[in-house]
């Protein structure tokens, strides 16, 4: 007999406590940590959980997805535009195993998110048991943290637990196990507490000041400075603080694929993105500074090219909140450990209000001479096949830099972060550390989930949304609003390109098939269209962003196109290449 | 082309750490740790957990050759783990430890030849266990006082013999207590420079 939820939360707020089940303690957790979406998939040995659920429908929103790495990647959309903790159900087994991909893309990406899965009753542990699998061993090394519950009493402070480990410090994917017994089992509740403390778990260092004035002292007498910042920026919810502090400080700044957005686009000290295909001139004069600011971003290889030809004449300061990420790739003069919300303020009370016109300058140079090589042509085609590139131009003409980007992997994943305008924090959703294909479709659905009032973009290549498609089954069923660009070059793109330029053109099994999107979508009963003719894109693209649903938009593009600017795999970044 | 080879063997000087873990007491967690090494590749000399001096916080002791800065970096990423609480790394000069041996012997062999007998009293080797067919022998030390003593006996017929993993002490410590305590306070007080016990072996009396 399921005791009533009004009930749960007048006895155990007079200290009374309630026999309930674990299940049922487990959804009150989550309301009380302020969860009202899930994304699962049900199963055996997560029953008793969804048998708990079915009385919360007015508290809890739970989306059904097609295949569990679409509920991960969709709790990791949710996350990456609420700024809150996505909360992932899947069963035991087979449906465990599913969430791996999504756990690993959280891990590396600093996500924050609680998984819950099922596990067979806790007497079958061990015995290869149906649908039994050690899901504890399995994501060790994927998860911030992980925990078996085998008994009903553990639930309450182990999702307290969860949730802090989850969304404190540098955020990450939790995984919880709850065997089936445990889920059944009744105990006497006595109601929620948070946890806002672990002794052996240390989120958030004391800021010492001594660095953030050598820091300061640095970046006071630096003749060129330059800021690199990250996705540590947004998930410190410190767009404003790192605002300030660049605009009193009047140094260019570049953003790694993660970070794009915490300050507009359209700012005069945003020179451009980082890295193997980022922009000509923040990889140029990364070797030509004499202070490298780096704020909230990991110095992923990626983004340094070599190391050892990496920076190497400057004084690097690194602003980050993981003690461990200091000093991993790049050697740093000054570390300022802290939460960038509250050592960017300290740091910008002490430098002096300045302009470095002559050095922004050399970025707007490199600027010039990357729009005549590689820009203008990709982005202003006038004859010939369509280019990624326009698209994503046409697009930002409908969207004026407000609609929320996420993109898949590949080329279309670099063209996208390289063109798309970003007026706010939180718009560019893509997957980064793990680049895994995929992740576009689902993930847009968790977006658009986190952030209703807002267009979502979703950008995929003809590969990768071959990975996902049973996703379109979840837009069809919940009948949520994401739009969807297909950029398709009947190739998987950004092997192809290396292939062009490494392998001497030797095309190894990239020339995929794809079948009919539109009819595809259309079976799942959602409006689409292709164009083939350059004269066909802006009405189409006014279609899709118009339409009063969710809308499939292939594009067919040019097949054989790169993507350049490109730093090559091994070399530096001072030998970006144009073409 | 990078010539992988090359890269590695640029002999940055490695040497044998003492990597000490406190920990809380939870199952999986000597998994956790194991993998941060096996993902480095890096072989584990010795790895030795158990209860430490203080109720439900486990000790890790892990031996490791490494160079110094890859030794720092595996720390860091130790401590990241939940529920790690410290970690803290140490060249054999800065910890006093010993590793445990036993030996099997036949007894005959023992009551023939009085010089192993004796042989064994001058390596500090004590009679664990005796029964008419065979002795076992124990021996508490170092590295190459163990390794001594099985050259010394295997022509005589060592029939078994197993070493134990390293446990080992920091010199320079003062025990764990008063760092627990600081870290179960809601805001811990000024951060102490991580390892700051490293080099300070020439601070510790020694006779």
């Amino acid at each position: 007999m399921a005791v009533a939820q009004q009930e749960i939360l007048n006895k155990t707020a007079e200290k009374e406590t309630v026999n309930i089940s674990g299940s049922v303690a487990l959804l009150e957790a989550l309301i009380a940590e302020g969860v009202d979406t899930i994304f699962g998939y049900p199963g055996g040995a997560i029953m008793p959980i969804y048998d708990a659920l079915y009385d919360y429908n007015d508290k809890l929103d739970h989306i059904l997805v097609r295949h569990e790495q679409g509920g991960i990647h969709a709790g990791q959309g949710y996350a990456r535009t609420s700024g809150k903790v996505g909360v992932v159900f899947a069963t035991s087994g087979p449906g465990a195993t599913n969430l791996v991909t999504g756990l690993a893309d959280a891990q590396i990406d600093s996500t924050p998110l609680v998984c819950i899965t099922g596990q067979v009753f806790a007497h079958l542990l061990g015995t290869d048991a149906f649908q039994e699998t050690d899901v504890i061993n399995i994501t060790n090394p994927v998860t911030k943290w992980n925990y078996q519950v085998t008994d009903a009493t553990e639930i309450p402070e182990v999702l307290a637990k969860a949730f802090y480990i989850a969304k404190s410090g540098r955020p990450g994917p939790v995984l919880i196990d709850i065997t089936k017994n445990a889920q059944i089992q009744l105990f006497d509740y006595e109601g929620y507490t948070p946890c806002n403390h672990i002794r052996s778990y240390r989120p958030k260092p004391i800021v010492r000041m001594p660095y953030v004035e050598q820091a300061a002292e640095l970046i006071n007498k630096a003749k060129k400075p330059f800021i690199i910042w990250g996705q540590g920026v947004v998930l410190g919810s410190a767009e404003q603080e790192f605002k300030t502090f660049v605009e009193k400080s009047g140094i260019p700044a570049a953003w790694t694929i993660l970070g794009a957005g915490a300050i507009p686009t359209s700012h005069p000290l945003n020179v451009g993105m980082l890295g193997m295909h980022g922009n000509y001139g923040p990889n140029v004069l990364t070797n030509e500074c004499d202070v490298l600011i780096a704020i909230g971003m990991r110095f992923d290889d990626r983004v340094t090219g070599r190391l050892d030809k990496y920076a190497k004449q400057a004084k690097v300061i690194h602003l980050d909140i993981d003690p461990a990420e200091i000093d991993k790739n790049v050697k740093t003069t000054v570390p300022v450990w802290g939460d960038c919300k509250e050592t960017l303020p300290l740091l910008t009370a002490l430098v002096e209000q300045k302009q470095h016109t002559a050095w922004l300058n050399k970025f707007r140079d490199y600027t010039r001479q990357e729009v005549e090589a590689v820009i203008h042509d990709e982005l202003n085609p006038i004859s010939g096949e369509m280019t990624m590139g326009e698209v994503i131009k046409q697009l930002n003409d409908l969207t004026h830099g407000e609609a929320i980007i996420v993109t898949d992997v590949g080329q279309h994943q670099m063209v996208a972060c390289r063109y798309a305008q970003f007026n706010n924090t939180r718009s560019n959703i893509t997957s980064g550390g793990l680049g895994t294909m995929g992740f576009a479709l689902p993930a847009a659905i968790g977006a658009k989930y986190g952030a209703q009032d807002k267009t979502v973009v979703a950008i995929i290549g003809d590969g990768g949304f071959q990975m996902t498609l049973q996703e379109l089954g979840t837009i069809m069923q919940t009948n949520i609003d994401v739009k969807i660009i297909i950029l398709n070059n009947r190739f998987l793109g950004m092997v192809r390109q290396w292939q062009e330029l490494f392998n001497d053109r030797r095309y190894s099994f990239v020339d995929i098939e794809s079948p009919d999107f539109v009819a595809v979508a259309a079976a799942y009963r959602i409006p689409g269209k292709c164009v083939n003719e350059r004269a066909e894109l802006q009405g189409a693209l006014k279609e899709m962003i118009n339409s009063k649903g969710s809308f499939l938009l292939e594009v067919m593009v040019t097949k054989e196109n790169n993507v350049f600017p490109m730093v090559p795999q091994g070399c530096s970044v001072s030998e970006i290449r144009l073409k | 082309m990078t010539n992988f080879k090359t890269m590695s063997n640029q002999d940055i000087e490695k040497q044998e750490y003492n990597i000490t873990v406190y920990t809380e007491n939870q199952i999986g967690l000597l998994s956790r740790i194991a993998i941060i090494f096996t993902r480095r590749k890096i072989n584990i000399d010795s790895l030795n957990t158990s209860p430490s001096e203080i109720e439900s916080i486990h000790r890790f002791n892990i031996v490791i050759t490494e160079s110094e800065e890859v030794v720092r970096k595996l720390t860091r990423q130790i401590e990241k783990q939940v529920e790690v609480l410290k970690v803290y790394y140490h060249t054999n000069e800065d910890v006093i430890w010993q590793e445990l041996a036993l030996y099997k012997v036949s007894t005959d062999v023992i009551a023939e030849k009085v010089s192993v007998e004796r042989l064994l009293r001058e390596n500090g080797a004590r009679a664990v266990v005796i029964r008419k067919d065979y002795t076992v022998f124990e021996t508490t030390g170092h590295r190459e006082e163990t390794d001594n003593l099985i050259n010394i006996l295997q022509p005589y017929g060592l029939i078994e013999f197993v070493r134990s993993a390293r446990v080992a002490i920091i010199k320079n410590s003062e025990g764990f207590n008063a760092k627990l305590r600081e870290f179960e306070r809601l805001e811990p007080g000024e951060e102490v420079i991580e390892n700051e016990y490293l080099n300070k072996g020439s601070k510790v009396f020694t006779m």
